[in-house]
């Protein structure tokens, strides 16, 4: 088991650049279902990955490569300007799970990306996001697949190295991953921490979660509030920038402090007295989890 | 990215805001010409600075002559100006804004944000005008209005007569302030903002309705469709480091420590910070290279971290996913060969070809320390540099 993607996913590529070539190749020799990318005015041809025999077909639209291919899963690497409209013809085509890894989207483009979205049934992941990843399954990202192993906890995270840093010391540990989620940097993103701690609650196979946090925003917040509630698997939280100053955009453009309840103490303190177990220290974050699932 | 107040004003008059004009000035001779040429009895000269309690600071200054226009100028622009929002370093003062002085009969409070909760856009609006409104939500919530816009159809007129009733207009009036709402949202939505405020929003004597200090942040991610406001950045704003770094597609803020951290990702970068605290050091820089960053970007990084005087010791963490360890090690010893290194370096490599890149640095003939984890770099450089 895991969440959102395994051996049913069928992957199509929105924005096939260097960066989209480059990933997309890479998830092909993870084994991913790969079926094609969208192209306008190109369906009809094909093409390969470099040191590759095996050949794909465009699309002019997601809604061809949906209805010729049964594409379900799309990953986005469209440039900035043109990555919502990409979004919502995903949507619009009825893709269940969209994947946006494109870094500096308009915030007021996502509004209205959000308002759109509103009554449809397709997931959003991202945007400024590293992606998903199934150990063993499906990779659907730009993570470096060979840091993880198949297993039991479930990462979700805002940042991308962070996560890594995060699953390379569950790895080094032992512990295998059921999925690993990077929900985005954004201020405005598609899925929020307690939509994916919903989906773990679900997955039988995940016996843990790391939620890697961060300054800006109160998702971790509305997180401790539903783990308290409802959750009822050990949950690690790390929250990054302890040391940020206030009022400064640290490199995502969602971590910033704009008010009190927004620093990494707060969330931290809030966290805990929700019953979550969290680390001051990065480097804690694989032992803690150890401790965390001996003891329940 | 912040504007001025006289170029706030333009763009919301660009929209149909009425605004209380003025001219600018660079410096006391051009604002003592400015009174002569606005020929008033009285004039208002205000400090053009990217904050807010100007007024409290001195940067507000009613004059009644050329001559004391000139004064109050010269005196604004002979040191930084400090605000209760600019911390005790203060802003310099480059420009002011004269303006003919209005008589007032009441003051409002007008301002459009982001709500990140709701995922949309919020029309602010009270009878607290003049004031800093965050004291008002928090002493006396019922006097702040609110109004969520859909950004899909904007601000509609029922919504904005809706505001201008609830504070407390009447007869035409009602009319002349929900245009200026629904004008205001309009300058919002099409110039990709993050926040406009209109704070005072003011009734005058004469029954007019007048913007008397304005306030915008644009998103800087939407600025490419927006060539009409590259000029309205001035260069000023930023330090030479992070203009640097700007240039080079780095992330990079100064921070009150003294070792220096160059990592990739934003999050790992916040992470390493807090790790060097709890080490027990003090960063001194925020800077993240990027997921994926090139040699020439990790030089260029180095570079900035190394112009910092206050820098005891570097610390380098890179998690290579996207960006190849070989590759990052050429980056920093590329560096290093290039202006000398005088103070510790500490290095943490992990990920694609990561031996690759320690054995570079571990052969080189400068003096660079590696770790194999976050935590063993930390205290590693926080070794390095105490007592220095």
């Amino acid at each position: 088991m895991s969440i959102l993607v395994n051996k049913e996913t069928r992957l199509v590529c929105q924005g096939l650049g260097k960066a989209g070539m480059f990933h997309c190749s890479k998830c092909v020799e993870y084994g991913t279902h790969f079926v094609g990318a969208v192209k306008p005015g190109q369906e009809g041809k094909s093409f390969s990955f470099p040191n590759s025999q095996l050949s794909f077909p465009y699309f002019n639209t997601v809604e061809s490569a949906v209805k010729k291919f049964g594409a379900n899963t799309s990953i986005i690497f469209v440039p900035a300007p043109s990555a919502a409209d990409a979004i919502m013809e995903a949507v619009d085509a009825g893709i269940s799970l969209v994947i946006c890894i494109t870094e500096g989207i308009p915030i007021l483009d996502m509004i209205r990306v959000k308002a759109f979205m509103k009554g449809k049934k397709s997931c959003l992941i991202g945007p400024n996001c590293p992606g998903i990843i199934t150990p063993g399954q499906a990779k659907i990202g730009i993570m470096p697949a060979y840091i993880h192993k198949p297993g039991s906890i479930g990462v979700i995270s805002r940042s991308g190295t962070l996560t890594y840093e995060t699953v390379w010391q569950l790895t080094e540990l032992g512990f295998g991953q059921s999925t690993c989620i990077g929900i985005g940097g954004d201020q405005i993103i598609g899925s929020t921490f307690v939509d994916i701690l919903k989906r773990f609650q679900q997955d039988d196979e995940t016996k843990g979660v790391v939620m890697i946090g961060e300054i800006g925003g109160d998702m971790e917040l509305q997180a401790a509030k539903y783990i308290r509630e409802h959750f009822t698997k050990p949950v690690v939280s790390f929250i990054a920038g302890q040391t940020a100053p206030a009022g400064k955009r640290m490199g995502h453009a969602g971590a910033i402090i704009q008010q009190g309840e927004e620093t990494a103490s707060y969330k931290m303190e809030f966290l805990k007295s929700h019953g979550v177990h969290v680390v001051v220290s990065p480097a804690e974050i694989g032992k803690t989890m150890q401790k965390a699932l001996q003891q329940s | 990215m912040k504007v001025h107040e006289y170029q706030a004003k333009k763009i919301l008059s660009s929209f149909g805001v009425p605004v209380h004009d003025g001219i600018t000035a660079d410096n006391a001779q051009e604002a003592s010409a400015v009174f002569t040429q606005l020929n008033v009895p009285v004039a208002v000269v205000k400090a053009q600075v990217y904050a807010g309690g100007r007024g409290k600071g001195g940067g507000v200054k009613l004059v009644k002559s050329a001559q004391e226009a000139y004064d109050v100028t010269l005196k604004m622009m002979s040191k930084p100006l400090v605000t209760p929002q600019t911390g005790p370093e203060g802003i310099p003062v480059k420009k002011v804004f004269v303006c003919p002085a209005v008589d007032i009969e009441k003051e409002y409070y007008l301002g459009i944000v982001m709500d990140r909760g709701a995922e949309s856009i919020l029309l602010i609006a009270s009878t607290e005008g003049g004031v800093d409104i965050e004291s008002v939500a928090k002493n006396t919530p019922e006097k702040i209005l609110k109004e969520t816009i859909d950004i899909r159809f904007g601000l509609q007129a029922f919504q904005a007569r809706r505001v201008a009733l609830q504070l407390g207009f009447s007869g035409e009036e009602v009319e002349t302030v929900s245009q200026i709402l629904v004008h205001t949202a309009q300058a919002y939505i099409s110039s990709d903002c993050l926040m406009v405020e209109i704070n005072p929003f003011a009734k005058t004597r004469d029954g007019k309705f007048l913007a008397l200090d304005a306030k915008i942040a644009f998103d800087p991610v939407a600025m490419f469709r927006h060539p009409e406001y590259h000029d309205m950045k001035e260069a000023t704003e930023l330090s030479e480091a992070e203009q640097r770094a700007h240039k080079s597609k780095l992330s990079y803020i100064s921070l009150d420590g003294n070792i220096g951290c160059m990592v990739n990702g934003a999050g790992l970068a916040m992470a390493t910070m807090d790790i060097i605290k709890y080490a027990g050091g003090n960063p001194a820089n925020f800077l993240d290279v990027g997921g994926g960053a090139s040699q020439e970007q990790v030089t260029e990084a180095f570079k900035i971290i190394l112009s910092d005087a206050r820098v005891k010791g570097i610390l380098v963490n890179i998690f290579g996913g996207i960006v190849h360890c070989d590759l990052v090690a050429k980056g920093i010893l590329g560096a290093v060969e290039e202006i000398g290194i005088q103070i510790p370096l500490v290095v943490r490599l992990e990920g694609t070809n990561v031996e690759m890149g320690k054995s570079l640095l571990e052969k080189s003939q400068w003096n660079i320390l590696t770790a194999s984890t976050m935590k063993e770099a930390a205290e590693k450089i926080v070794a390095a540099t105490s007592g220095k």
